[in-house]
C-alpha cells in the first residue's frame, strides 16, 4: 500500500436541478497500479462520477486533484495525467484513424519527435495496426471502442478512467480488452465501471458500490468474493442498502 | 495547440461533403452576379464613356459584388459555425476537448481560426474570379484590395458572432438559426437607418463595411471590427469557462 495516490476525490456531489442528486458526498482514492471496479445498478451514478473525475461535468460540491494536482485549479496539469473513453466515444466519425489518434495525443501534449512511436504503441496495444487508413465511421462499433480505447492511453496517462470499456464488443475483444486493461494497471492507476461482475472479479483489486448516488461498499474484490460468489454478494450489499429490495420489485402492483 | 485544433478544424470542415457543396453553389452565385453585374456594365458603358470622370469596371462591377459575396456569406456562416460546438456536444465529441488539458480560450481561438481559413480560401476563390476584370481593362486594384479586405473581416465578424451562439447552444440547428437571425438582425440595422450617423447603424458591421466597399479604408472601422470579433470571441471564452466550472 505504499504506492503513490495518483487520484483522490472528496465529498463529490452533483444535483440535477434542485431536488434530484445524482451523486451524494463521494470519496476515494487510487493508488499507482491499481484496479478499481465501480458497480452500481443503472442510474445509480457511475458515469456521473466518472464524469466529475476526469473534468467532464464540474461536481457541485467536492474536489478531486490528480497526482497531487487540484483538478479545479490546475486543470490542464490535473488532466494531463488522465485519459477518458466516456460511456459514448467521443469519436470523430469523418477522421482516419491515425489522424483522429494524432490529434488526440497533440491535445495531450506529446512531443512531436515522440508522436509516431506513442501512435505506434497505442494501436498495437489496442490491436489497430490494420486499421490505420480507415475511416472511423467505417468501422464496427467494437474497432470503434478500440479506437477510444487507444485515444484514452495515447499520452500513458497515470490514470486511466474507462466507462463500461466492453460493453457491445464480442467475446474474443472483451478478452483482447481485458488483457489490456490487466496491462495498464501494471504502470497505472486504472478506474472501470461496468455491469459485469465477472469483470470486476478478474481485473480489479478493489470495489466500489454505489446505489442512487451514494457509495455502499468500498473493500477488496477478494472481500466481497468471501461472501460466496460475485453476484450474490453485489446483490446482497445492493438489496441491504435499499430496504425491502431493489426499486422495481416494489413498484410493480 | 490553438494551430493543432485550427488545423483539425479545417480539415474536418474541408472533408465534408457539404462544405464542397456549399463551396460550390457559392461560386455559381458568384459567376452568375458577376455575369449579370458584367452584362449591365457593357450596355451602359458607351453613355457612361460620355462622362467626366466616369465611373471605372472596378467600382462598377467588382464593388457590388463584393458586397453580394458579403450578404452570401452573412447566410452562410452559421451552417459552418454551428458544427464548431454546438454539432461537437450533440456528437457526443466535446468531452474529448473538455477532459484535455487545452484551456477554453486555445480551443476557441483555435476553432476560430480554423474556420477563418476555409473562409479565406472562398474569398480567395472569389477574388481570383474578380481578377479577370485585369485581363480586359485597367482594374483599381486598391479598391479591389480595400473590398477584399473587408469581406473577410465581415466574415470574421460572423464567424466570431457564430461562434459565441455555437457555444451557447447544444443543439446546431438552433446555434445556426440564431446566428443567422442576429446577422439579418444587424444587417438590417444598416439598411434601415434613416441617416449616416445614427447611433443604430454605427453598431452593424455591415455599415463599417460600406466604407471599405466604397474604398474607404478608415482607422476607425477597422478599429470596430477588431473590437467587434475580440468581444465576441471573449464572450465565447468566458461562456466556455463558465460551463466548466457550474455546468451547462
Amino acid at each position: 500500500m505504499s504506492a503513490p495516490v495518483t487520484l483522490s476525490a472528496h465529498d463529490l456531489t452533483r444535483r440535477h436541478g434542485a431536488h434530484l442528486v445524482a451523486v451524494s458526498g463521494v470519496s476515494l482514492e487510487l493508488r499507482r497500479g491499481e484496479v478499481l471496479g465501480l458497480l452500481g445498478h443503472n442510474g445509480a451514478g457511475k458515469s456521473t462520477i466518472l464524469q466529475m473525475l476526469t473534468g467532464a461535468l464540474p461536481p457541485d460540491e467536492g474536489t478531486v486533484a490528480i497526482c497531487d494536482f487540484d483538478l479545479a485549479e490546475e486543470p490542464e496539469r490535473a488532466k494531463a495525467c488522465i485519459g477518458f473513453l466516456p460511456e459514448h466515444p467521443p469519436l470523430y466519425r469523418d477522421m482516419r484513424v491515425d489522424d483522429y489518434l494524432l490529434f488526440a495525443a497533440r491535445l495531450h501534449k506529446i512531443a512531436p519527435d515522440k508522436l509516431a512511436d506513442a501512435l505506434a504503441l497505442a494501436k498495437q496495444r489496442c490491436g489497430l495496426q490494420d486499421c490505420s487508413k480507415k475511416i472511423i465511421g467505417t468501422l464496427s462499433k467494437g474497432y470503434q471502442q478500440r479506437v477510444g480505447i487507444a485515444q484514452a492511453i495515447i499520452h500513458n496517462p497515470a490514470v486511466v478512467v474507462l466507462d463500461e470499456p466492453t460493453v457491445g464488443l464480442d467475446p474474443a475483444q472483451i478478452r483482447d480488452i481485458r488483457t489490456l486493461i490487466r496491462e495498464l494497471g501494471d504502470n497505472s492507476s486504472v478506474i472501470l465501471s461496468t455491469h459485469l461482475l465477472n469483470e470486476v472479479e478478474n481485473l480489479c483489486d478493489r470495489v466500489i458500490i454505489l446505489q442512487h448516488g451514494r457509495l455502499i461498499f468500498s473493500g477488496s474484490s477478494t472481500e466481497m468474493l468471501a461472501n460466496g460468489n460475485m453476484e450474490e454478494a453485489f446483490l446482497q450489499i445492493t438489496e441491504q442498502s435499499s430496504p425491502g429490495g431493489t426499486q422495481w420489485h416494489n413498484d410493480s402492483p | 495547440m490553438i494551430y493543432t485544433i485550427a488545423k483539425k478544424e479545417f480539415r474536418s470542415l474541408f472533408a465534408a461533403p457539404s462544405t464542397w457543396w456549399m463551396l460550390a453553389l457559392l461560386q455559381f452565385l458568384f459567376a452568375w452576379f458577376y455575369f449579370a453585374r458584367m452584362d449591365d456594365y457593357l450596355q451602359v458603358q458607351a453613355q457612361l464613356a460620355q462622362l467626366d470622370n466616369a465611373p471605372g469596371a472596378t467600382i462598377a462591377v467588382a464593388a457590388p459584388l463584393c458586397g453580394a459575396l458579403a450578404l452570401m456569406l452573412m447566410m452562410l456562416i452559421p451552417l459552418f459555425t454551428m458544427r464548431l460546438i454546438a454539432e461537437e456536444r450533440r456528437n457526443q465529441t466535446w468531452v474529448l476537448l473538455l477532459t484535455a488539458p487545452v484551456s477554453a480560450a486555445h480551443i476557441v481561438l483555435g476553432k476560430f481560426l480554423g474556420l477563418l481559413a476555409l473562409l479565406a480560401i472562398i474569398i480567395a476563390g472569389c477574388a481570383a474570379m474578380l481578377a479577370t476584370l485585369l485581363l480586359g481593362t485597367h482594374a483599381d486594384i486598391g479598391l479591389m484590395l480595400a473590398n477584399l479586405g473587408g469581406v473577410l473581416l465581415l466574415a470574421a465578424s460572423y464567424a466570431a458572432l457564430g461562434l459565441y451562439l455555437s457555444a451557447l447552444n447544444k443543439q446546431p440547428i438552433i446555434a445556426a438559426a440564431s446566428a443567422l437571425g442576429l446577422s439579418f438582425g444587424l444587417w438590417l440595422l444598416e439598411m434601415s437607418a434613416s441617416d449616416n450617423r445614427s447611433f443604430l447603424r454605427a453598431l452593424s458591421p455591415n455599415a463599417h463595411f460600406q466604407n471599405l466597399n466604397m474604398g474607404l479604408v478608415n482607422s476607425a472601422d477597422l478599429i470596430y471590427f477588431a473590437l467587434f470579433i475580440a468581444t465576441l470571441l471573449w464572450l465565447t471564452i468566458r461562456q466556455l469557462n463558465d460551463e466548466r466550472r457550474h455546468g451547462l
